[in-house]
């Protein structure tokens, strides 16, 4: 008998009592709600994200870096500013993605009441690993990818692409439960939020 | 392996970190006389306690979403079966393999096989209680392969050659200047001007990390959710630790218990809003990963998903018992408990420790092997109101406090009572002998032997100068 018969064998005598299933009591709030993009924007700057709503896509990013960005196959070349050394992922090796400056990518969703800015693994957000190493990580975000709640973002993602939540910088609360900013992931997250006209 | 169907299966002894060396009252008094270890709890939980209460009282559903969580987790449990066959079939069809587990053993001998099968002799682990439960590590290293902790609570608890103590933050018990100790002791290349600044600190453990997370290509990890519907595993973190162990190595190894299956993919709505408002008083946690199976060219191409009973299916098969499978490890119990507050996590002598620890521990090995944790609890219901899936944790405690074993002494005592009050004339007479007793000078020293075990810690209530027998009939 295999482990997996034993153990399917314990639950189904473990249950022999027949316990009533309950129906999913589903009156929390489902949305859809309208996205209010300064929630958003108090949250990302509460969880130390830094927040840029005016200008460009290209002048905002060289304001925050220069040097070199990891960037995507499928990221809009014209969001990037003159000037910056481009790495475009094609492969490259975790020690040359650790090196750069920065990383910028797209966004799949986001949500306003929390704070959080998901990414899917598109051709626009790459790789998961290229939003991990380097210490600064921008993202491009379009309003029209706002949500209210965490109940839209689920419902507007496909679960079977890697997704990855971001909410502010790599944080712990290790130290006496105080939370410090800066620990494995990006210390430093710039979100450029756009209304999808201006680049 | 017996089959016998209906004869629950409980966690083996011998492995793993379930059981404690000593009781939960002889432990406690120990904790007790440590003011450091008090100051730091009193602190971190106080601290919890109000960041965790603002941003819950920000949703004006929370009530409606832990009726959903608690819903959900019924459904779960009454349809495992149908569940678990199902994330195997999502999984495997995702690129996936998938293992059962029947005890802690059996998922001891099948990640170290599957980890020896690469001829790596390093893994770098995500924090886990699952394979913290099993004592994974002492199995690697048994076999000559050496887990690296990479969440910063665990990497403190590896390098102090400590225990954990929480099941959030296991290095609660540990203030920064301890912290700054440890590292300073056992952290190989540490600078030594480091300060006891948390930044400082957490900016060692970045840089120690750093080389090993670039160099390891297996990655053990626990599991928050695994989805029935989609097969995606879902892992909660907030340092990066979790992220780099999920999307570096070649190999990743996840060990799930049985009970973290979630139904559908629409669900994690519920859970998501729940679980990090509850645990670290964060409208959300810095991180969660998700994936299914294997993605071609993006994270580990292997992937094994370890399944876990190791006494889940004994605490199913328990009708009030079972509920305690709901536990989403969010530790919101623990922070609001005044024992836990007083004796810290090392106390309760498993890994689960706190409240829920005291209802989930001593059905996972029987009772008789965690005697005393029903009884560490004033069963003042803190835990229950804070529980994001409203798991009726002072309930479950009498039920076990029922099941465990009692003394001798108890029961005559009691049936000795029982028949007192059966017979008017009798009582009236031990009232007398009370008052006698008063007279006599026992009071303030407790119950003479061999009842002082029960006074040791109680006040016994003064005899009245008259009972009210005495004053009806003189008045």
């Amino acid at each position: 008998m295999s482990s997996k018969d034993v153990i399917l064998d314990r639950i189904r005598a473990a249950l022999a009592d027949g316990p009533s299933v309950p129906e999913i009591p589903r009156d929390y709030r489902r949305g859809p709600a309208e996205a209010d993009l300064d929630l958003l924007v108090d949250r990302l700057v509460d969880y130390k994200a830094v927040v840029h709503r005016a200008g460009t896509i290209p002048d905002a990013i060289a304001t925050i870096v220069s040097g070199s960005v990891v960037v995507p196959p499928g990221l809009p070349r014209e969001w990037l500013p003159v000037g910056l050394e481009v790495l475009v992922d094609d492969g490259l090796s975790p020690e040359r993605i650790a090196a750069a400056d920065g990383v910028v990518t797209a966004a799949a969703v986001a949500v306003a009441e929390t704070g959080t800015i998901v990414l899917d693994a598109s051709p626009d957000q790459g790789r998961r690993i290229i939003s991990l190493l380097p210490d600064l990580h921008i993202c491009v975000l379009r309003a029209d990818q706002v949500v209210a709640s965490v109940p839209e973002a689920v419902a507007r993602l496909d679960p079977t692409r890697p997704l990855t939540w971001i909410s502010g910088p790599s944080a712990t609360s290790d130290i006496e439960l105080n939370r410090v900013e800066g620990v494995h992931g990006p210390r430093n997250l710039h979100v450029i939020l756009t209304d999808g006209e201006n680049h | 392996m017996s089959t016998f169907l209906g004869m629950p299966v409980r966690a083996p002894r011998g492995v793993g970190h379930l059981r404690g060396d000593q009781s939960f009252p002889a432990a406690a008094k120990e904790a007790l006389g440590n003011s450091q270890l008090r100051r730091n709890l009193q602190h971190a939980t106080t601290t919890i306690r109000g960041k965790s209460g603002r941003v819950i009282a920000e949703l004006p559903d929370w009530q409606e979403l832990r009726s959903a969580g608690s819903a959900l987790k019924a459904y779960t449990m009454a349809n495992l079966p149908l569940l678990l066959t199902q994330l195997e079939e999502k999984v495997t069809a995702a690129g996936g393999v998938v293992h059962w587990a029947a005890d802690a053993n059996e998922a001891n001998q099948i990640v170290t096989d599957l980890v020896a099968r690469t001829g790596e002799k390093r893994v770098i682990k995500v924090k886990s209680m699952a394979t913290q439960e099993i004592g994974l590590n002492e199995a690697l290293e048994a076999a000559g392969i050496a887990p690296v902790e990479t969440d910063l609570a665990e990497l403190i608890v590896q390098l102090g050659e400590d225990k954990p103590s929480h099941i959030l933050v296991p290095a609660i018990h540990r203030n920064r200047a301890e912290i700054r100790e440890i590292f300073l002791r056992a952290m190989p290349g540490v600078d030594p001007k480091l300060t006891d600044d948390p930044p400082v600190l957490a900016g060692a453990a970045r840089r120690y990390l750093r080389e090993i997370f670039m160099r390891t290509k297996v990655a053990v990890s626990g599991a928050n959710f695994g989805i029935a519907e989609t097969g995606t595993l879902a892992v909660v973190e907030s340092e990066g630790n979790g992220r780099m162990c999920l999307t570096l190595p070649d190999t990743l190894i996840t060990v799930m218990g049985i009970e973290k299956v979630v139904p559908a993919w629409a669900d994690l709505e519920v859970f998501l809003q729940l679980l990090p408002r509850a645990s670290t008083g964060e409208r959300m946690n810095p991180y969660t990963s998700m994936w299914t199976g294997v993605t071609p060219g993006d994270g580990p191409q292997n992937f094994h998903l370890v399944l876990l009973d190791n006494g889940r299916t004994a605490v199913l098969a328990d009708e009030v018992g079972r509920q305690a499978l709901h536990c989403i490890r969010c530790s919101a119990c623990l922070n609001v408990c005044p024992v836990y507050e007083r004796t810290g996590g090392h106390a309760y002598g498993s890994v689960y420790p706190g409240p829920i620890g005291a209802v989930l521990s001593p059905q996972l090995t029987g009772v008789e092997d965690n005697a005393s944790l029903p009884y560490a609890s004033s069963l003042c219901g803190a835990c229950f109101d804070a529980c994001p899936v409203k798991i009726d944790i002072p309930s479950i405690l009498v039920h076990l406090r029922n099941q465990a074993p009692h003394a001798r002494t108890e029961a005559a005592v009691m049936a000795a009572a029982a028949y007192t009050m059966d017979h008017p004339r009798l009582y009236a007479s031990a009232q007398r002998a009370a008052k006698l007793a008063r007279i006599a000078g026992r009071r303030g020293r407790g119950l003479p032997p061999p009842l002082n075990g029960w006074s040791a810690s109680r006040d016994l209530p003064s005899p009245p100068d008259e009972t009210f027998r005495d004053w009806w009939r003189g008045r």
